[in-house]
C-alpha cells in the first residue's frame, strides 16, 4: 500500500478529465428534460457515439472529425426515440431503455473489426499564461480540447436557458406543454431539437470515453456512465451550474477509486469498483430526502406524452 | 352603433361524431361587450378557438376590421390584435410573473423594461402584480390577473375572456367588471363567454346564444330575463329541483379543528376546520378555487391522513382510516375531478363501478373478484341515473362530461351512504344533468343521509344546502342557515376581495 | 398529411395484433440488416426462426427453447406487474444474480450433505436473496422519494462486482486448484436442478414458470391485487381515491419482480449453468424487459414472448456457428423488436386519419342496421 504515491494536483487534474464525459452526457440530457422529455437511453447513444467516433477517427486520423462522427451517431439514435416519443406517442420509459439495449448492440455490431485498434490521440492544449498558474494551471488549464469544450457547453446551456428567448420557451414547453401549445408554440418541434441535441452531447460523451479516456474501442466501454448522467441530473436539480459540481463529484470518485486500486490499499478490488455506483445511490438518497426539494425542480411535464386536443 | 370589428360568416368545424359548430354567423361590434353564451357541449370553446386561431373551420369566413382573417396559428391571431383568457389557465408555475407575460408576447421588451411595463398597466386598470413572483405561489384572482395583463400589454381591439369569474369572489367580480367596461369605453371589443346570466346582463350589450353548435339567438340581455336566455340556451322549460326538508336529525359527521398541510405542490394547508353535519340535512360549502377544497376532499375521502378525533364518523374516530375502511362505515366520497380521480378515464364503466363499490357491494370474496355483479351494479347505476352510454363495457373517457359525473355521483347514492361528501357535483355539465344531480343529492338527504356539496356556484348552493359556510385560505367560516343569506354576505364570508384595489379610473 | 386521432375505446383488435406485426416488420428490417453485412437475409431469418425448431439439429435445440425460455418468462412476468403499475424494476438482472449467490451460499453451507431439503432450501434463499435486493430500490423509493429506475440499474453494477467477488472469493471450489468459480451444483446430487423429462429440457424453472404465468393470470383477471395494479398505473389518483396504498404497491410489485428474478436466478446456477462464476450472468434481466412489454404486460402474452426470444437467442447462436453471423447483430435484433412493437403500439390507442378530408358524422339512420328490401 502506497498512498503517498498520489498527488493531489494530477489527482484534481485527472478528476477534470475524467468528469468530461460525464458531464457531457448529463448536460444534454438536462436539456431534454427541461423540454419535459425523460430519455432514459442515454446509456445507449453514448457508446453509439463512442463507437461511431472511434470509427470516423481512425477512418480519417483526426480526432476532431471523430468526435464530430460521435455527436452525429448519438444524434442518430436520438431521432429514432424523438420519433417514437413524439410522434407516435409511445412510453418515454420503455422506449429510453428500448434504445439504451438497441445502443448496446449496435455499437458492439460496428465495433467488430475495431478491436486492439489505438485511437490518434487528441492533443493537449495548454492555455497560455493560465496554465503557469501554480496549482491552478495543472489542474484546470493543461487538458485537451473536448475539457474546454464540455466547461464552455455548460456555460453556454445556462446562459441559453436563463437568458435567451429560446431558452424561455423551451422552460416553458417542460413546464407545462399544454399551456405553450394553447398559446402557440410547437411543443414537437421543439422538443425534437432538444432530444437531438441530447443524442449528439451523449455521443461526445461517450467518444471521449474511446477516444480520449481508454483510448481504444472495448465492449461496453460506458459501464454505466450513461445511467450516472441521468442520476447527476437529479443530482443538480435540473440547474446546468450544479451539474458541473456532480460530474466532478464523481470523477472524483472514480479518480480517487482507481488510484485506490493502484496503490494496493488492502480492499477487494470489486469493492472499490462498485463504490461509483454506491455513491451514486448514496447521492440520490441525499437529494431526494431533501423535503422534496428535489421533485420541487422537476419540470412540470417531465415524461408525459403530448398530444394536442381539440 | 359603433362598428362591426369582427364579423363570423358561416364558420362549421366538425369532428368525427360531432358537428362542433354548424355555419354560425354573427357580429362582434367595437366598444361593446359581446356574450356568448350556450351550454357545455355547444360549441362555444370551438368557436373562440377558431377565433384565436386554435382550430382551423372546415367551412366559413371571418374578417378582422374589414379585412379576411384566417388565423393559421395564435401567433397570427396575436398580431391582427386578438388576445384571449383562458377558462383553464395558460400559466406556467415554475416561471415568474414576468416570463409567463413575456410567453405571451410576440416581441417583448427585455426583462427589466417589461417588468415596470407591467407594473405601470397593471395599476392603470386596478390589477396589481409583483412581476417578480412565481407563479405558482399566486391565487387563482392573481393567476387570472397575468392572463388579462398579459393581453393587454398586447393593446388587442378584440379581447376574448372565457369563463373569467368561476374563480372569483363577488367583489373580485365586481372590480374585473369595472377594468373591463374601462376597456370597452377606450374602445376594444370583449367576446365574453359565461353561463352566468346575472353577470351577462349587468356587462353586455349583446349576447348570441348557441346550442348544439348553432347560433339559435341573439338578445340584448339588458332587457332580456335570465329565466328567458336560460331558456334559449337549453331549448326548453327548466324545473328548480324540489325538497322536502327532513332536518334535526343526530349528528353524523363532526369534523373538529382539523389542521392538515396540503399534499400538493401549491396546495392551501387547512386551517382549524370545524363543522357538523345531521341526518337528514344539505350543508353547503362555498368558496373560490384553490382555497382547500380538494384538500377538505382528501382529508374526508382518506386519501390524506389526519390525527383520529379530527373527523368524527357516528362519534367514533375515523382520522386515520383507510378510504376503503371509511366506506364501509358509510363515508362516501365524490371528488371534483370526475376524470382521473373519481373514476380512471381508460377503465371500463364495470372496473369503474368495482373501484368505490367494492366494500359495500360486496363485490370482491377473499381477494377475488366478482365481476358479475361488478357488472350488474354497473348497470344499475347507468339505470337509475339515466346514464346515457352502450354499456358497461365502455372506457369511462368516451362518456361525455355529464353522464360520467351522473355515474360517478350515482356510483355513490347507490350505495347508500350514512354521509356523502361531494365536490363541485355539476362542474361543466349540462343544465339537465346537473338538476338531475341536485335532485338525486336532495332525496338522498331526505331519505336520511347527511350530504356535504362543496361547490364554487354559489346559485346551485344556496338552491340545495340548508345551511352554508365558507371556506376561505383554508379556514372555514361558521355554518349559517342557508335561506336569507345575501349576496353581500356571501362575498364576506368567501373572503371579500383578496388585496385587490378599486380601479382608479380615468376617463 | 396524416394525423393521430385519440380512439374512446382503445381497440383490442390492434392489442392483439401490433406484436405479430412487430415481428414480420423486424424480420423484414433484420434480413435487411443481415443483407448489409453480406448474409442471405432469407436463410438467416430461416436460420434463427425455423431451424431450431425443425431443423437437423432439432431434437438438440427444441429442449434449449425451454431452458432458455424459463427464466426469461420467470423474470417477465414478475416485471410486469411493476410495469403495469408504473412502478419501473429495470435492476433485475442484478437480483437474479443476488438469487443465485444466496441461494448457492445457502446450499453450498451444506455441502456435501445429500438431503432432499436442501434444494428447496436453495430456493426460498434465491427468491429471498432477490427480493431483499430488490427491496432496496423499494424502500428507498418509499422514504426518501428516490428514483427506483436509477437505483435498481446501479445495484445491477454493484451486484456483478459482488459476483466476481464471490467468484473468486467466498464462494470459491476449494477444490478447483484456484480457478475462480463455485464448486458445480448440478452435479451435487442435492442441489442439483436436472431436466425432469428427458429430451423436454423441462427443469424445475421451467415449472415454476409456467406456474408464475397461470398466477398471474388469475391475479391480474380475477384479484383486487391486481386491479389496484392496473388502476394504479393507469390513474394514481383514482387508485388513490379508491384506497391502494402507494408505498405498499410499490413493495408488492418490487418484492414481486425481485423474488421471481432470483429464483429464477437460483434454478439457472444450480442446472443450466452449473456453477457461480464471473460471467454467469448473461443478460436475462434484461432481455426479460424486452419480453414484458413484448408480451403486452400480459401473463399468457409474456409466454409467448419469452418463448419467441428464447428462439431468437438460439436461432441467433445456430446463425453465428453456420453463418457467422455476430452475436451482436441478435442483441440488435433484439432492439429492433421493442422498437416496433412500441412504434406499433399507436395504433391501439390512436385512430391513423387523413388530414384535410372533411369528416361529417354519419345521420343516425345509416348506423342502424338496413333492412333488406
Amino acid at each position: 500500500m502506497d498512498l503517498g504515491g498520489i498527488s493531489p494536483i494530477l489527482l484534481l487534474a485527472s478528476l477534470m478529465v475524467a468528469s468530461t464525459p460525464i458531464l457531457l452526457a448529463a448536460l444534454g440530457e438536462l436539456v431534454v428534460e427541461r423540454a419535459g422529455v425523460l430519455n432514459l437511453g442515454v446509456e445507449g447513444m453514448m457508446i453509439t457515439g463512442a463507437i461511431t467516433g472511434f470509427a470516423t477517427a481512425v477512418a480519417t486520423g483526426s480526432p476532431a472529425l471523430g468526435f464530430l462522427g460521435a455527436a452525429a451517431g448519438g444524434a442518430a439514435l436520438s431521432v429514432i426515440f424523438a420519433v417514437l416519443v413524439l410522434w407516435l406517442k409511445s412510453n418515454q420509459v420503455a422506449t429510453g431503455l428500448a434504445l439504451t439495449l438497441f445502443g448496446l448492440g449496435l455499437a458492439s455490431l460496428i465495433g467488430q473489426g475495431y478491436q486492439g485498434i489505438r485511437a490518434p490521440s487528441t492533443a493537449r492544449l495548454d492555455i497560455p499564461l493560465l496554465s503557469d498558474i501554480p496549482a491552478l494551471g495543472p489542474i484546470l488549464f493543461r487538458h485537451d480540447w473536448v475539457v474546454y469544450l464540455g466547461l464552455a457547453l455548460v456555460a453556454g446551456t445556462w446562459w441559453f436557458l436563463s437568458r435567451t428567448r429560446a431558452g424561455l420557451t423551451l422552460r416553458a414547453v417542460g413546464e407545462n406543454h399544454d399551456a405553450a401549445h394553447a398559446l402557440g408554440y410547437h411543443v414537437l418541434r421543439l422538443r425534437f431539437l432538444a432530444i437531438l441535441f441530447g443524442g449528439a452531447c451523449a455521443g461526445l460523451g461517450g467518444a471521449y470515453l474511446s477516444l480520449v479516456r481508454v483510448p481504444q474501442w472495448t465492449e461496453g466501454v460506458t459501464a454505466g456512465a450513461g445511467w450516472i448522467a441521468l442520476a447527476i441530473v437529479v443530482f443538480a436539480s435540473w440547474r446546468p451550474l450544479r451539474l458541473l459540481l456532480g460530474a466532478w463529484l464523481f470523477g472524483g470518485i472514480s479518480v480517487l477509486q482507481l488510484n485506490l486500486q493502484a496503490a494496493n490499499v488492502p480492499v477487494p478490488v470489486e469493492v472499490l469498483s462498485m463504490a461509483p455506483y454506491l455513491v451514486t445511490i448514496l447521492v440520490l438518497v441525499l437529494i431526494s430526502s431533501g423535503r422534496g426539494r428535489a421533485r420541487l425542480a422537476a419540470p412540470g411535464s417531465l415524461g408525459q406524452p403530448f398530444h394536442a386536443s381539440r | 352603433m359603433s362598428d362591426v370589428l369582427l364579423a363570423i360568416r358561416g364558420l362549421t368545424k366538425a369532428y368525427p361524431g360531432v358537428i362542433a359548430n354548424s355555419d354560425v354567423s354573427f357580429d362582434i361590434r367595437s366598444a361593446s361587450v359581446h356574450a356568448l353564451l350556450g351550454e357545455n357541449g355547444a360549441g362555444k370553446s370551438t368557436l373562440v378557438k377558431t377565433i384565436y386561431g386554435l382550430v382551423r373551420p372546415d367551412v366559413g369566413t371571418m374578417a378582422l376590421g374589414g379585412r379576411p382573417y384566417a388565423p393559421p396559428e395564435p401567433r397570427a391571431a396575436r398580431a391582427a390584435g386578438v388576445a384571449m383568457v383562458f377558462q383553464h389557465f395558460s400559466l406556467f408555475d415554475a416561471l415568474d410573473v414576468a416570463e409567463n407575460i413575456a410567453l405571451g408576447m410576440e416581441n417583448p421588451p427585455p426583462l427589466r423594461d417589461l417588468a415596470a411595463r407591467i407594473t405601470e398597466v397593471s395599476h392603470e386598470y386596478g390589477l396589481p402584480l409583483d412581476p417578480r413572483r412565481s407563479v405558482g405561489d399566486l391565487s387563482a384572482g392573481e393567476r387570472q390577473r397575468v392572463e388579462i395583463i398579459r393581453c393587454l400589454l398586447q393593446s388587442p381591439r378584440l379581447l376574448i375572456m372565457d369563463e373569467p369569474t368561476s374563480v372569483l369572489t363577488p367583489q373580485e367580480v365586481e372590480i374585473l367588471f369595472r377594468t373591463l367596461r374601462q376597456l370597452r369605453d377606450e374602445g376594444m371589443a370583449i367576446l365574453y363567454i359565461s353561463h352566468k346570466l346575472e353577470e351577462i346582463r349587468a356587462l353586455c350589450e349583446e349576447a348570441t346564444i348557441l346550442r348544439g353548435g348553432r347560433v339559435v339567438a341573439t338578445c340584448d340581455p339588458r332587457v332580456t330575463s335570465a329565466r328567458r336566455m336560460a331558456e334559449m340556451m337549453v331549448g326548453g322549460t327548466l324545473r328548480t329541483p324540489a325538497r322536502t326538508s327532513v332536518g334535526g336529525g343526530e349528528v353524523v359527521l363532526e369534523v373538529a379543528s382539523l389542521t392538515a398541510s396540503s399534499p400538493r405542490l401549491h396546495g392551501t394547508a387547512l386551517r382549524d376546520v370545524t363543522f357538523s353535519v345531521s341526518r337528514g340535512e344539505v350543508l353547503g360549502i362555498g368558496g373560490v378555487a384553490g382555497n382547500g377544497q380538494d384538500e377538505l376532499l382528501l382529508a374526508l375521502s382518506g386519501e390524506m391522513r389526519t390525527a383520529p378525533g379530527m373527523v368524527r364518523l357516528k362519534g367514533e374516530p375515523v382520522g386515520t382510516c383507510r378510504p376503503s375502511e371509511r366506506r364501509a362505515r358509510g363515508l362516501l366520497c365524490a371528488p371534483e375531478e370526475r376524470n382521473g380521480h373519481a373514476s380512471a378515464p381508460d377503465m371500463t364503466l364495470t372496473e369503474n363501478a368495482f373501484l368505490t363499490g367494492r366494500v359495500r357491494e360486496g363485490l370482491a370474496r377473499r381477494g377475488l373478484v366478482n365481476w358479475g355483479a361488478a357488472t350488474r351494479f354497473a348497470e344499475r347505476i347507468i339505470q337509475s341515473f339515466d346514464v346515457r352510454t352502450p354499456g358497461p363495457g365502455v372506457a369511462a373517457r368516451s362518456l361525455s362530461g355529464g353522464n360520467l359525473q351522473k355515474f360517478v355521483i350515482g356510483r355513490e347514492i347507490l350505495q347508500r351512504p350514512e354521509v356523502l361528501v361531494v365536490n363541485q357535483p355539476t362542474w361543466g355539465v349540462d343544465a339537465a344533468a346537473a338538476a338531475a344531480i341536485r335532485q338525486a343529492l336532495l332525496d338522498l338527504a331526505s331519505q336520511g343521509a347527511a350530504v356535504v356539496v362543496v361547490s364554487q356556484d354559489l346559485d346551485e348552493l344556496m338552491e340545495i344546502s340548508d345551511r352554508f359556510a365558507a371556506l376561505n385560505e383554508g379556514r372555514l367560516s361558521p355554518a349559517r342557515p342557508a335561506r336569507g343569506l345575501s349576496v353581500e354576505e356571501i362575498g364576506l364570508l368567501l373572503g371579500g376581495a383578496h388585496g385587490m384595489e378599486v380601479a382608479h379610473a380615468h376617463h | 398529411m396524416i394525423v393521430l386521432e385519440k380512439r374512446p375505446n382503445p381497440s383490442r383488435a390492434w392489442a392483439f395484433a401490433t406484436p405479430v406485426l412487430a415481428v414480420i416488420a423486424t424480420m423484414i428490417a433484420g434480413g435487411l440488416l443481415f443483407a448489409a453485412l453480406g448474409k442471405d437475409p432469407v436463410l438467416a431469418i430461416r436460420t434463427i426462426f425455423w431451424d431450431p425448431l425443425f431443423g437437423d439439429f432439432a431434437s438438440y435445440t427444441r429442449p434449449q427453447l425451454l431452458i432458455k425460455a424459463g427464466p426469461l418468462i420467470l423474470i417477465a412476468v414478475g416485471l410486469s406487474f411493476g410495469f403495469r403499475a408504473g412502478i419501473w424494476n429495470i435492476g433485475a438482472e442484478g437480483q437474479y444474480i443476488l438469487g443465485a449467490l444466496t441461494g448457492a451460499a445457502v446450499g453450498l453451507a451444506f455441502y456435501p450433505t445429500e438431503s432432499r431439503l436442501v434444494f428447496p432450501l436453495m430456493v426460498a434463499a434465491g427468491a429471498l436473496g432477490g427480493i431483499a435486493w430488490a427491496l432496496i430500490p423499494a424502500l428507498l423509493k418509499i422514504r426518501f422519494g428516490t428514483n427506483e429506475i436509477l437505483v435498481s440499474l446501479m445495484l445491477v453494477y454493484v451486484a456483478t462486482n459482488l459476483l466476481a467477488y464471490a467468484a473468486l472469493g467466498p464462494l470459491q471450489n476449494p477444490e478447483g486448484m484456484g480457478f475462480p468459480g463455485s464448486r458445480n451444483l448440478s452435479q451435487w446430487l442435492a442441489a442439483a436442478n436436472l431436466e425432469l423429462f428427458p429430451g423436454t429440457g423441462i427443469h424445475w424453472g421451467v415449472i415454476a414458470a409456467g406456474l408464475a404465468v397461470i398466477v398471474a393470470h388469475v391475479l391480474l383477471a380475477r384479484h383486487v391485487f391486481g386491479f389496484a395494479v392496473r388502476l394504479a398505473g393507469q390513474s394514481p389518483r383514482a387508485a388513490a381515491f379508491a384506497g391502494v396504498s402507494p408505498s405498499r404497491l410499490v413493495l408488492a410489485c418490487m418484492a414481486m419482480s425481485g423474488g421471481l428474478a432470483g429464483a429464477a436466478g437460483l434454478f439457472e446456477v444450480t442446472g443450466p449453468a452449473g456453477q457461480i462464476s464471473i460471467d454467469f450472468n448473461v443478460g436475462y434481466g434484461f432481455t426479460a424487459i424486452i419480453v414484458a412489454f413484448l408480451g403486452r404486460l400480459h401473463p399468457v402474452g409474456i409466454l409467448l414472448a419469452g418463448l419467441l426470444m428464447a428462439l431468437t437467442y438460439i436461432g441467433g447462436e445456430m446463425a453465428q456457428l453456420q453463418l457467422s453471423l455476430p452475436a451482436a447483430a441478435i442483441q440488435l435484433f433484439q432492439g429492433m423488436l421493442l422498437f416496433f412493437l412500441l412504434a406499433m403500439d399507436v395504433l391501439t390507442q390512436f385512430r391513423l386519419r387523413w388530414k384535410g378530408a372533411p369528416v361529417v358524422p354519419a345521420p343516425a339512420a345509416a348506423a342502424a342496421p338496413q333492412e333488406a328490401s
